[in-house]
């Protein structure tokens, strides 16, 4: 039990970074990114290249892996999101623009992949931790062992991705709420009309969080060889229905809420995995289900968006 | 001068019937005039509900997988007849529609969602191997008893015909007039007396009978399935996809969208699927982005009136 409710934390710490990129596009663009899972898969591509590459610690793919999708968002930004914005359903329309996308995506990776699974060591994450330690303090070198908590051990990649998760919410969080481009994204996420007309940039905020979103979610997929075990280019559509139970539980348009519903969906997860495996799979639909009818805004929404 | 509605049905409902009744005796090959068949059911069943209401079945395929199961189920446990059996599927299809009604209180993006998430909890409900006895679970049908391809096609064809003829009928009636005006703007729609709840439950339950009665007829003709084969969300986007890309809220548009496309697929897609899915995601983007309202649009913006 224990054992099942701290790895619910750890994984939910997980689901929140990613879901957190698509909630903040969705909250400030409107706009519904089913590539959302495929950036993720993307950013996996990243941290495999970067070990079998340089041959070093995936969590230098980090940086790497914000900066190159930061980059590829703004590009994507302005080549798609004004001429979606000018037609006459903009939400609708984007499912369907960013379904194509994803396709395309999709497509590319496995011309240049193949369809096989790929794994990395998962002694790999976290061994630059094991060198400073060697390094600075002496002791022996070697793979980081399982993480005591609460007197159970934890896979080291767990709780390393959980907490970067916990670092990125922070950051995002001193974004929007301290800084004065946050400040701004937080005006086009509440009225994007009137933020318009009191003179904000509205494209250039929007294509902030565009970058940002995608950045986020590559970084998240920098850990997902080691907490799905493996992955293939078709990994991306699986995890974008898992991001949007994720932000639909904590709240679409609340990129904070996101961090609750993750945990929330973490905890379930590990719950229903100990007890109850083979109804597992129905776990992310029905609870998607079940929470947009009960609460459509989401645990900790205001009520906007009812039909 | 003969009414629009019969002029509708005599120079498209009866020539594209008669050719899809005669095609087989000149043409060799039986599975992809049926394929054809198929996707001209559902992507009218989505123009139904897209095209006149504006709901975005994301999860159409739920339908059509329902549809496929409760052929099979009768098939199996009660060795009912075919064509009884058909008849059953698109009740199936039905009752679960009912069960979700209550996602038409969600609005745009928020729907398409839950629909999906809908169709892969019944996905995942009918592959459970704890239902083993009932659906075989994941192992997948095999009903040689029933096999009869030819009959099948002409059920299909019959199927399509209804479909065809319940598009005329919303084109030029009261009732589609007000679905539409229902899809524009609900408020005053009602505040001009249309029952809007009515409305449109009354077009999701014909949408869910129609991919209903297609997934039987599906699941009649091929015999051996697997759950993963009739809730392959392929359905669900091609369907979709096919609807937007001749423009739906129109009787010939869906046509001219499976007709093109899914020739196109045919022509390209079997020997490699990879490059049919790039070629296909860059087909997708370019239609949302430079022709949102799809093939028909550029007649009617010569003020060319398209039915």
């Amino acid at each position: 039990m224990t054992y099942a409710l701290v790895a619910g934390v750890l994984f939910g710490l997980y689901f929140s970074l990613v879901g957190i990129g698509l909630n903040l596009v969705f909250g400030v663009m409107r706009i519904v990114n089913l590539a959302h899972g495929d950036m993720l898969m993307l950013g996996a591509f990243i941290a495999l290249g970067v070990v079998g590459i340089a041959g070093i610690d995936p969590l230098f793919a980090v940086p790497l892996a914000f900066v190159v999708f930061l980059l590829a968002g703004l590009l994507l930004y302005w080549v798609l999101v004004p001429r979606l914005q000018g037609s006459a359903n903009p939400e609708m329309l984007s499912i369907i623009l960013f379904f194509g996308l994803s396709q395309v995506i999709e497509a590319v990776t496995t011309i240049f992949a193949g369809t096989s699974e790929r794994s990395i060591q998962s002694r790999l994450l976290g061994s630059v931790f094991t060198t400073i330690k060697v390094k600075w303090f002496g002791g022996k070198a070697g793979g980081a062992g399982p993480i005591q908590i609460l007197g159970q051990g934890f896979p080291a990649p767990w709780v390393i991705a959980a907490v970067t998760s916990l670092i990125v919410i922070a950051l995002v969080y001193l974004y929007l709420y301290h800084t004065r481009l946050g400040t701004l994204t937080r005006a086009v996420m509440s009225r994007r009309d009137e933020a318009l007309a009191t003179g904000i940039d509205v494209d250039r905020v929007s294509a902030a969080a565009f970058g940002i979103g995608l950045g986020i979610a590559a970084v998240a997929g920098v850990f997902a060889p080691f907490m799905f075990g493996s992955i293939t280019p078709a990994f991306g559509a699986d995890a974008t229905v898992t991001s949007f139970a994720i932000v639909v539980l904590g709240s679409l348009g609340n990129p904070l809420g996101t961090a609750l519903g993750g945990i929330v969906y973490g905890l379930c997860y590990m719950l229903v995995q100990t007890y109850l495996s083979s109804w597992a799979d129905l776990l992310p639909y029905v609870l998607l289900i079940v929470i947009l009818l009960l609460r459509p805004s989401g645990l900790l929404g205001r009520r906007v968006r009812v039909a | 001068m003969p009414s629009a509605a019969s002029r509708h049905l005599l120079f498209i409902l009866a020539p594209l019937v008669a050719v899809f009744a005669l095609l087989p005796g000149v043409y060799q090959n039986h599975l992809l005039l049926f394929n054809f068949v198929i996707f001209l059911i559902l992507a009218q069943g989505v123009n139904i509900i897209y095209g006149f209401t504006g709901y975005l079945p994301f999860g159409y395929v739920g339908f059509f997988g329902a549809g496929a199961y409760g052929f099979a189920i009768m098939v199996m446990h009660l060795q009912w007849p075919a064509v009884l059996a058909v008849l059953v599927g698109g009740v199936v299809a039905v009752l679960l529609g009912l069960l979700l009604t209550p996602l038409l209180r969600l609005s745009g993006a928020y729907f398409a969602i839950a629909n999906l998430a809908a169709s892969l909890a019944v996905l995942h409900f009918v592959a459970n191997p704890a239902l083993e006895g009932i659906t075989k679970g994941p192992y997948g049908v095999s009903l040689t008893g029933t096999f009869n391809p030819t009959h099948a096609y002409y059920a299909a064809v019959v199927v399509m015909g209804l479909t065809v003829a319940a598009v005329v009928y919303l084109k030029n009636s009261a009732f589609g007039l007000a679905l539409q005006a229902v899809r524009e703007d609900a408020v005053s729609a009602s505040m001009a007396g249309v029952n809007v709840v009515k409305m449109r439950v009354i077009a999701w339950l014909a949408s869910a009978l129609i991919a209903g009665l297609a997934g039987g007829i599906y699941a009649w003709y091929v015999s051996v399935f697997y759950p993963d084969n009739v809730f392959s969300g392929e359905f669900s986007i091609f369907a979709i996809v096919f609807a937007l890309f001749g423009g739906v809220a129109t009787i010939t548009g869906p046509i001219v969208g499976v007709i093109i496309l899914y020739g196109i697929y045919n022509l390209i897609g079997f020997t490699t699927p990879q490059y049919f899915q790039l070629i296909y995601g860059l087909l997708i983007m370019g239609l949302v982005l430079f022709l949102p309202a799809g093939l028909v649009s550029l007649a009617t913006r010569r003020g060319w009136n398209v039915p």
